[in-house]
């Protein structure tokens, strides 16, 4: 410990902190500081490392054999076969393609809504505490329950949306909406939409909430419409929290399954990439495939992530520590 | 002037509330209406009222189902263990991530950043990823379809969470008082026990909730990792058969969400301000 003089991490010293003097030794208070921090934190961040780097490691393995489970003598090593496999077959591009339609959707959408969401919330007077606390609800409830509830709402026979919605052309009593793609996805994805939602408002409100009034009523006195005023001050200067919140929610979205599962458990080309890694892991037991697609998702992800974070420069870990 | 432009933009406000508040309580009076509904009115749209919404007559047989009828078998283990394993989730978690957040806002040490960072890239892992190895693994170590098995995953889920969002809360309070303590004499562990942990109870209560609701919400490892015995609700929701195999179990597994869905509503209902809280302070600076 005393081999590294100077503290590797300058941003760890935050400003209210007493400026510690750097000398070639460590204090005896600091070093005691030291320990008891890495103590307290190690249990927590090894069983999360533990937790997910294993099989995190363990799947970049097994994606280099073909193994099936009911069939463990033949296990052998094909190294990259899966992945040339899975990245030549239009089943896997089919999913990709589904997963990358299903995210634009749901994050478009669920961030108009729940920009509009934040805004009333954030001036609302009548009913303030009411609204907070309902359009909070769908974030606790469930995902496999919103599933089910919207897919009993659209069924022919049990629901109520095409006896609520006949009057709209090409909408009656027998619409069949989960018969063919575009169907299914819409329900999929407005199922998605009305359970996420809130926490993408949430995240918004606390951008909002963070904006100097005055220079919104400096804008409106200089005779800036409501447009303007949106446009130019308050989305520009709440730009952090609608990234973090649009990296938050693309990388959840990307990961869709529970509502597929339910809804058409993957029929009519609805397959996300998780339902088709689900599909060869368990249904197939082919664990070799399984995990090359698993690992392909992850590839995926962090893609994602490094995206947001390089080019729209989302600074995640900002005025922490 | 100015106060009759807040009165009237206060209203149009309240005017646009109400298709929110629609939009979001639909889904949860259909789900209780399906839930009420007896087998007869889940077939047939004449037995219902307000277009196929609410049942006419109100029934209970979906409730006898689940909880003495033929459905019990499946809903009452499950819902048992979708109790003991989010309960475990939770508690392991948040008392490792109490510890950890404490170190990561109040103490010099190099590394924080490191685990704040990867805190977040755990929770943005795709669940399935983990899925496919630990099938394979949990069935010849025994772990498949146990308790224990689904608890350490979950974990992958909790933890990160934990960590992160009680970072945040531990980085606003006021550690001034700790100081002080400190200068009165007390120790870095007393001032922590004494003084830390009554100031940071709430953070740590909220924490459990949202924590709790991440582990009551998981669907893949339950399906993937279990196949009888440790199955949770979400689970058991989607292999939910009738009362005989020709009959459709919609009117269970809507009492069934009905009653899992109780206990999270009542939670929001109660913490709402502190669930915003920190759900918000975790991911926004401030």
């Amino acid at each position: 410990m005393s081999a590294t003089p100077v503290d590797t991490d300058p941003s760890a010293h935050s400003a209210m902190e007493p400026h510690r003097p750097r000398g070639s030794h460590l204090s005896d208070r600091s070093r005691a500081e030291r320990n008891l921090g890495w103590r307290l934190a190690m249990p927590a961040f090894v069983i999360m490392v533990a937790v997910t780097g294993y099989p995190i490691l363990q799947a970049i393995w097994n994606s280099f054999f073909a193994y099936r489970l009911t069939d463990p003598e033949n296990r052998h090593f094909t190294f990259l076969n899966n992945y040339a496999v899975a990245l030549s077959d239009p089943i896997f591009w089919q999913a990709t393609g589904v997963t990358a339609l299903i995210t634009v959707i749901t994050v478009v959408v669920e961030f108009v809504l729940g920009m509009i969401i934040a805004m009333v919330m954030h001036k609302i007077v009548i009913p303030r505490r009411t609204l907070r606390t309902l359009v909070l609800i769908p974030y606790a409830i469930i995902t496999v329950v919103s599933a089910f509830s919207w897919f009993f709402a659209f069924r022919t026979d049990t629901g109520y949306i095409n006896h609520w919605f006949a009057w709209l052309p090409g909408i009656d009593a027998g619409t069949d909406w989960f018969g063919g793609f575009w169907g299914s996805i819409f329900v999929i994805c407005l199922s998605e939409i009305w359970k996420t939602t809130p926490f993408m408002s949430l995240l918004l409100l606390a951008g909002l909430a963070q904006i100097d009034t005055s220079m919104e009523e400096a804008a409106e006195v200089d005779g800036a419409t409501y447009w303007q005023r949106l446009t130019r001050v308050i989305l520009p200067n709440m730009k952090a929290a609608i990234m973090v919140a649009l990296l938050f929610r693309t990388l959840d979205a990307f990961r869709i399954f529970d509502n597929i599962f339910i809804m058409t458990g993957g029929a009519n080309g609805t397959s996300s990439l998780s339902v088709l890694t689900y599909n060869q892991t368990i249904d197939r037991v082919e664990i070799g495939m399984g995990s090359a697609l698993a690992v392909l998702l992850f590839l995926f992800v962090l893609l994602i992530a490094w995206l947001f974070v390089r080019v729209f420069k989302v600074d995640l870990a900002g005025g922490r520590s | 002037m100015a106060l009759r432009d807040d009165v009237k933009g206060t209203g149009t406000y309240s005017l646009i509330a109400i298709p929110i508040m629609i939009w979001t309580i639909i889904p949860l009076l259909w789900t209780l209406a399906l839930s009420l509904k007896s087998t007869d009115a889940l077939a047939s749209a004449d037995a219902n009222i307000l277009g196929n919404f609410w049942p006419r007559q109100v029934s209970w047989e979906n409730y006898q189902l689940i909880f003495t009828g033929g459905a019990s078998e499946l809903f009452l283990p499950a819902l048992r263990n979708s109790i003991v394993v989010c309960l475990s989730a939770t508690v392991i978690s948040v008392v490792l991530a109490t510890f950890c957040a404490y170190a990561i806002a109040r103490l010099q040490f190099p590394g924080k950043r490191m685990i704040l960072t990867t805190a977040l890239g755990v929770s943005f892992f795709p669940v399935i990823a983990m899925v496919t190895p630990l099938f394979d693994v949990w069935r010849n170590i025994g772990l498949f379809d146990t308790i224990p098995g689904l608890i350490i995953p979950y974990l992958s889920l909790t933890l990160p969470l934990s960590i992160w969002i009680l970072a945040a809360f531990f980085q606003q309070i006021p550690w001034e008082m700790e100081q002080a303590a400190q200068v009165d004499g007390a120790t870095t562990w007393q001032a922590f026990r004494k003084v830390i942990v009554p100031l940071a109870a709430p953070g740590v209560f909220t924490t459990g909730i949202i924590t709790f609701f991440t582990a009551w919400n998981d669907f893949v490892f339950a399906i993937s990792l279990t196949s009888d015995r440790a199955r949770t609700v979400p689970a058991a929701l989607a292999f939910f058969t009738g009362a005989s195999q020709f009959e459709q179990p919609t009117g269970g597994i809507m009492a069934a969400a009905v009653v899992v869905t109780i206990p999270v509503v009542i939670l929001v209902l109660i913490f709402q301000r502190r669930i915003v809280a920190g759900l918000t302070s975790g991911a926004v600076k401030g």
